[in-house]
């Protein structure tokens, strides 16, 4: 504590290059913290997952649909305790940047097979008997200020006349139990949907997803779905919940490589920079460093002046750019529209960015502070 | 008592015995001290004079733990330094050395106050016990009213002042004083070199000195000459003062 005013007075010699490496250190833990959040919302389908969850879909693509009529065999099968269906719709509302994920549901089943996504009963109840009823997440209807009762018309862009708006009322808003839940889907009426779509596409559903009485049975509850429908027309795919995220994420592309590819580039132009700085910085203060050797500090206490300094300027930098991040990856996660799962900065993604930032900071300080405590005294000084 | 030709037991304060240091440039040998003796007591003021490269500074970091003579000895209270490690010769520069230098050599970014202080965050000393020895260091250069003031706000003669204030706040053994009227003004030299004697003749401190400046030598107890790295003549400039000899 009583070097302080020593580090704090060498941490300002320079304020504006103070001023640009802390501006490094901000602008890399932001964009860290970015990094950190898009990474954990592509990888949340996993996380998120039911282990007791399985998807079925078409073998040849999701994008391809399955029979109404495979709910009973699958239901059928040992092992699976509830069987729900969506369907995806794909609608506009109002316009196309008020991107929302709009599925079609089996009311009956819905609750059961996704106990985490919660609506309040009489809601609920209400939503049963409402035809051209919809349950909107919280989020979507903060986003667009629905309220219970509003009629909300949605362009199909799959399904019929494009032109012609589906109208549906809200009865209910769910909200997750959990931060990570996503809370931008709209759901509506199975039946609603039957009666609109054309004859080609009455009684198919766009995937399954199983509920299992044990996650012990997921291996042979899968194999034994897809053995049922194997030969038919339309063979399916079954996968457990998080695996079927994760080869969602993997249509993207390469995420958690490009991620570590970018995080990589940052860490080390980081250093390079910040090593630079401190070099630069030590190697003015020879004299000082000198004298103070002379005076009697000891190799050890001046290679820890060097990374304090070093550290500080990590840590302030770093705090900064992770406030930044803080204020505006919340602000980001609403730009994004529900592209994206909630981009959420977790605790321990902020603790990971000062960790970060701090081994950043030790390690661009040790090498001009071993430098600094090799120095000989006579030579410094010989050099002033 | 200053003594140059002793070269056995003495209870002087500083004693130099068969001191050599020798510099390899390339592929040749320089020797800059040769066999020096020299024994210094408590209370003397010495000065060295010399050519440039007969070896005054080297001398001074030798007697101050800043560089290893080639072979020879340095003991100061009977603590023989010269094969003490690195580590312990740093620990006995901060009890038993005061440095001042030609260029002052404060640091910019810290105030009078501060840089006074530095040498204090070595001990163990209370904040309020570092306070009291720098206000009394400050009292003794006669710059209390300076303690915020930062170096460029100072004038050279009021930095060589804080310069040593730095250097007998922890109240040293000895003061090793390269060249400190090198890089001011007549009256400020002046001022710096009644300060010193005001150090030796009031506070019994023991000076060793380095400097051009005949004049400001004249001022030591003791005026010893380096050439080519042997002090070669020793010269009184006080009249009770003895210049050879065992002590």
């Amino acid at each position: 504590m009583k070097f302080f005013a020593l580090i704090r007075a060498n941490l300002f010699r320079k304020k504006v290059r103070l001023l640009l490496t802390l501006g490094s250190f901000a602008v890399a833990l932001f964009l860290f913290a970015f990094l950190a959040v898009v990474r954990d919302a592509f990888n949340r389908g996993g996380s998120v997952a039911s282990a007791n969850r399985l998807v079925t879909i078409n073998r040849v693509s999701i994008i391809q649909p399955i029979p109404l009529s495979y709910r009973d065999k699958i239901l059928r099968i040992p092992g699976v305790r509830h069987v729900t269906f969506d369907n995806w719709f794909g609608g506009v509302y109002q316009e196309e940047k008020n991107f929302f994920p709009q599925f079609v549901i089996d009311p009956e089943n819905q609750p059961q097979v996704f106990p985490e996504l919660v609506v309040p009963e009489d809601q609920w109840n209400a939503f049963l008997k409402d035809r051209q009823g919809a349950i909107a997440g919280a989020a979507t209807a903060k986003r667009f200020g629905w309220k219970i009762g509003d009629r909300i018309p949605i362009k199909t862009t799959i399904y019929g006349d494009a032109n012609t708006a589906w109208e549906f009322i809200i009865d209910g808003i769910y909200h997750g139990q959990r931060q990570e839940d996503d809370e931008t889907q709209f759901w509506f009426q199975w039946d609603y949907f039957e009666e609109r779509v054309p004859e080609a596409l009455k009684g198919q559903v766009g995937w399954y997803t199983v509920q299992l009485d044990s996650p012990d049975d997921a291996v042979r509850v899968s194999k034994a779905i897809d053995a049922e429908f194997a030969n038919s027309p339309n063979e399916t795919k079954t996968a457990t919940e998080s695996a079927f995220a994760a080869s969602w994420v993997k249509q993207f592309g390469n995420i958690e490589f490009l991620i570590l590819v970018i995080g990589s580039v940052v860490f080390f132009t980081l250093l390079l920079v910040t090593g630079n700085t401190m070099a630069i910085s030590v190697r003015e203060r020879t004299g000082e460093l000198a004298i103070l050797k002379a005076i009697g500090f000891q190799d050890g206490s001046i290679l820890l002046l060097v990374l304090a300094e070093a550290l500080a300027i990590a840590l302030l930098g770093g705090v900064l750019g992770l406030a930044l991040a803080e204020v505006a990856i919340p602000a980001l996660s609403n730009a994004l529209n529900g592209m994206l799962p909630n981009l959420i900065l977790s605790k321990s993604m902020l603790a990971s960015g000062l960790g970060f930032a701090l081994l950043v900071g030790a390690m661009s300080g040790l090498l001009p502070g071993i430098g600094a405590m090799r120095l000989r005294v006579v030579d410094a000084l010989r050099r002033i | 008592m200053v003594s140059v030709n002793n070269n056995g037991n003495s209870s002087a304060l500083i004693q130099v015995r068969g001191l050599n240091k020798t510099y390899r440039r390339g592929s040749e040998q320089i020797q800059v001290l040769q066999g020096l003796n020299l024994d210094v007591d408590q209370g003397d003021f010495v000065a060295f004079m010399g050519p440039s490269g007969s070896g005054k500074t080297t001398l001074l970091n030798l007697l101050g733990g800043l560089d290893v003579p080639t072979s020879g000895t340095v003991s100061v209270a009977r603590d023989e330094i010269t094969h003490m490690s690195s580590g312990k010769l740093t620990e006995w520069r901060a009890r038993h050395v005061g440095f001042v230098f030609q260029m002052y050599n404060l640091v910019p970014v810290l105030t009078a106050y501060q840089n006074v202080e530095l040498p204090l965050l070595l001990t163990r000393l209370s904040r309020s016990a570092r306070r009291q020895h720098v206000e009394a260091a400050l009292a003794i250069v006669a710059l209390p009213d300076r303690a915020d003031h930062f170096p460029r706000q100072l004038s050279g003669g009021q930095e060589q002042r804080v310069a040593i204030a730095r250097a007998i706040v922890s109240d040293p053994t000895f003061l090793l004083c390269d060249e400190p009227t090198g890089d001011l003004d007549r009256k400020s030299a002046d001022e710096i070199m009644a300060l010193i004697e005001e150090l030796v003749s009031k506070h019994n401190k023991t000076v060793l000195m380095v400097t051009h400046d005949p004049l400001v030598a004249a001022r030591a107890h003791m005026v010893l000459h380096l050439e080519k790295g042997v002090l070669v003549e020793a010269s009184k400039s006080r009249p009770n003062i003895t210049a050879g000899g065992a002590a």
